[in-house]
């Protein structure tokens, strides 16, 4: 089937014409189309070197560099770069500032990942089962905070957990009950957590609630009609069969979640309980922009984004194995 | 291709007064309403709304009534609020909207182009590096693009362009996710029998891809604008390192930096609510116009249609 149209069977500057069975004009054309897939993909390899691959590059030639300043750090001459090995990161892995940060995300990680995905395939599936009404209406109101970037969703969020506005201590005061300060050192963890579940939980659950679409009926109506119950089909079926989505999801989150920044820098002006090192990713910026120290921010990014990526892992091997599954068919 | 009905709030019955707990839902008991699961969802709406609400009441009010009155009361001073809020530093704020439709519009425009073009010709060519260029690609995928934004800066810096809308324009272009969205799309909606034809009747490469594969991909590329657009009016850190020239922040930078002066100057609050509320509109109404493009099965990597 795809042999029609992969016109490139043979490896580039193999003249083509060599083919006995290609007539002679096909195969003139077919020699000037091998470069026509290079010509579509030179755009976005070109814009992947210079903004992805060279960045990525550079921070790892600056991770293993250091400053040296000579004398007393005055004059052109003064300030040397010189090559440091892996001190930026022993410096990094020895720092009780990133060692924190990196402690506070999973953490954070371990309360909003676990939470949005169980929020996020419970809707799916009340989404899914025909016994829901207003589903319709609750589907697109769940989505709606997709639309809100996460600085708005934070600063509404964030004004109401500010004492002075939030209607929740109006209610508290009404009720004659202690309102809690939600911003405090100790809660304020979960006060970012439940920003980035308002903003999420609805896109994981329309992406979970495809995966159900796509499920063809009768997998299931026969379980029903023999009596199981619907959180029995959920369990036995539908949650099995959309696995993929959930892994993904899942990884998404993960990947999400090791990135926080916009949230807890929204926050910082409206509490004292987020320091400018609260999330390993604030830290690179305070390291890069306040202290100009770009080789320890870069050690630290790139920390991060080997972490990132050892998670991820399970994700390429899932989405690799689907891909190429599709292509065959 | 789905078979499952949607259960569209269509055949509601919710007039008739709460019954018990429809536990006994078994056989023949299929589409009876469950109350239990229409009230969950109905609960993660009113959490999804709560604060969008509260943000349309806040507006409402003006700065001192903000800290005194009751929260979901409204009042009357919207139009006061969006007028101090268009004149302040001589319409500052419409500027940072303008500038973010700039940026998440052409930047999503560019990057559906250039997505649309790479993931047609990963679908339908074989040719040397194929798989490499995917699997770099996918790798791609993971890797965060905030944690990109520094080097990025140091790199522009090295050519003059930070702090200019190509800083935050061009770093955004490239979004592999959106490659591999496009691929995948060209190849389930562009049947290879089509490009064989066109190409019987004598058509070059680049007209088949425009005018018969492109249209065929459509609502796959919309979906890939939609990623890239709702990404970039998101994205808040590379703006936030690439500018320092206020006039060129996106709303998410500038309502940032104004929240920043509000914790000095209170009255500057009741802006930031104004604010937030006018620049959820625009992506609101976006979203609920585009509704049906948000349909994208990750997990199987396909668009069902």
């Amino acid at each position: 089937m795809t042999t029609t149209v992969d016109v490139d069977q043979t490896a580039p500057g193999r003249d083509p014409a060599a083919k006995p069975s290609a007539p002679a004009p096909r195969a003139a054309r077919r020699h000037r189309l091998n470069f026509t897939p290079y010509a579509m993909l030179a755009p976005a390899t070109i814009l992947f070197l210079i903004f992805m691959a060279a960045p990525i590059v550079y921070t790892l030639i600056l991770s293993l560099q250091k400053t040296e300043v000579q004398g007393l750090g005055l004059g052109s001459g003064a300030r040397k770069t010189v090559f440091a090995g892996f001190s930026n990161y022993a410096a990094a892995f020895s720092d009780s500032d990133f060692l924190a940060s990196a402690g506070r995300v999973g953490l954070y990680g371990l309360i909003l990942v676990p939470a949005m995905l169980v929020l996020a395939l419970v809707f799916a599936l009340l989404l899914d089962s025909k016994r829901t009404r207003l589903a319709g209406f609750s589907r697109v109101v769940i989505f709606l905070p997709y639309a809100v970037p996460a600085v708005i969703s934070s600063l509404l969020w964030g004004f109401l957990y500010l004492p002075s506005v939030s209607p929740f201590v109006d209610l508290t005061t009404a009720l004659n009950l202690p309102s809690p300060d939600v911003l405090s050192q100790g809660s304020v963890i979960f006060a970012i957590a439940n920003i980035a579940l308002w903003g999420g939980v609805g896109f994981n659950m329309v992406v979970m609630y495809t995966a159900l679409k796509a499920i063809p009926t009768d997998l299931y109506e026969a379980a029903r009609l023999d009596g199981a119950s619907e959180i029995r089909v959920a369990l036995a079926i539908k949650i099995p069969i959309i696995l993929p989505s959930l892994i993904m999801t899942a990884i998404f989150s993960l990947i999400a979640t090791l990135q926080v920044f916009a949230e807890p820098t929204t926050l910082k002006p409206l509490t004292n309980s987020i320091s400018s090192t609260y999330t390993p990713l604030m830290k690179v910026y305070r390291d890069a922009f306040i202290r100009n120290d770009v080789n320890s921010a870069s050690a630290t990014s790139i920390i991060i984004a080997v972490t990132i990526f050892a998670l991820s892992f399970a994700f390429l091997r899932v989405v690799q194995r689907r891909a190429f599954q599709e292509e065959n068919s | 291709m789905s078979t499952v009905t949607k259960p569209l709030g269509s055949r509601g019955s919710m007039a008739r007064p709460q019954l018990a707990k429809n536990r006994s839902g078994r056989i023949g008991a299929n589409d009876k309403t469950s109350y239990t699961s229409t009230i969950i969802l109905l609960l993660g709406a009113l959490y999804c709304l709560l604060p969008l609400a509260w943000v349309l009441m806040a507006s409402t009010k003006s700065g001192g009534d903000l800290f005194t009155s009751n929260t979901f009361v409204p009042s009357r001073h919207l139009f006061d609020n969006i007028v101090e809020l268009t004149q302040y530093r001589g319409g500052l704020y419409w500027r940072w909207m303008l500038n973010t439709a700039l940026y998440a519009g052409v930047g999503a425009f560019l990057s559906a182009a250039v997505s649309a073009f790479a993931g047609f010709a990963l679908a339908k060519y074989s040719f040397k590096g194929k798989q490499a260029t995917f699997m770099v690609l996918l790798a791609g995928v993971l890797v965060p693009g905030v944690i990109l934004a520094i080097p990025q800066y140091f790199l522009l810096a090295q050519v003059g362009l930070t702090n200019t809308y190509w800083a935050v324009l061009l770093p955004q272009i490239i979004s592999p996710y959106g490659i591999y969205l496009a691929r995948i799309y060209a190849g389930a909606s562009v049947p290879n029998e089509i490009i064989e034809a066109g190409r019987t009747d004598g058509a070059s490469d680049l007209r088949i891809f425009l005018r018969l594969a492109v249209p065929m991909m459509a609502p796959g590329l919309v979906t890939v604008f939609l990623f890239q657009f709702v990404g970039i009016w998101n994205n808040f850190m590379l703006p936030y390192i690439m500018l320092g020239d206020d006039r060129l922040y996106p709303i998410t930078v500038g309502l940032n930096g104004l929240l920043n002066q509000g914790s000095t100057v209170p009255a500057l609050y009741s802006l930031v609510i104004t604010g937030a509320l006018l620049s959820i509109i625009p992506l609101v109404v976006l979203f609920l116009v585009l509704q049906r493009f948000w349909k994208v099965d990750l997990g199987a990597g396909a668009v069902k249609s």
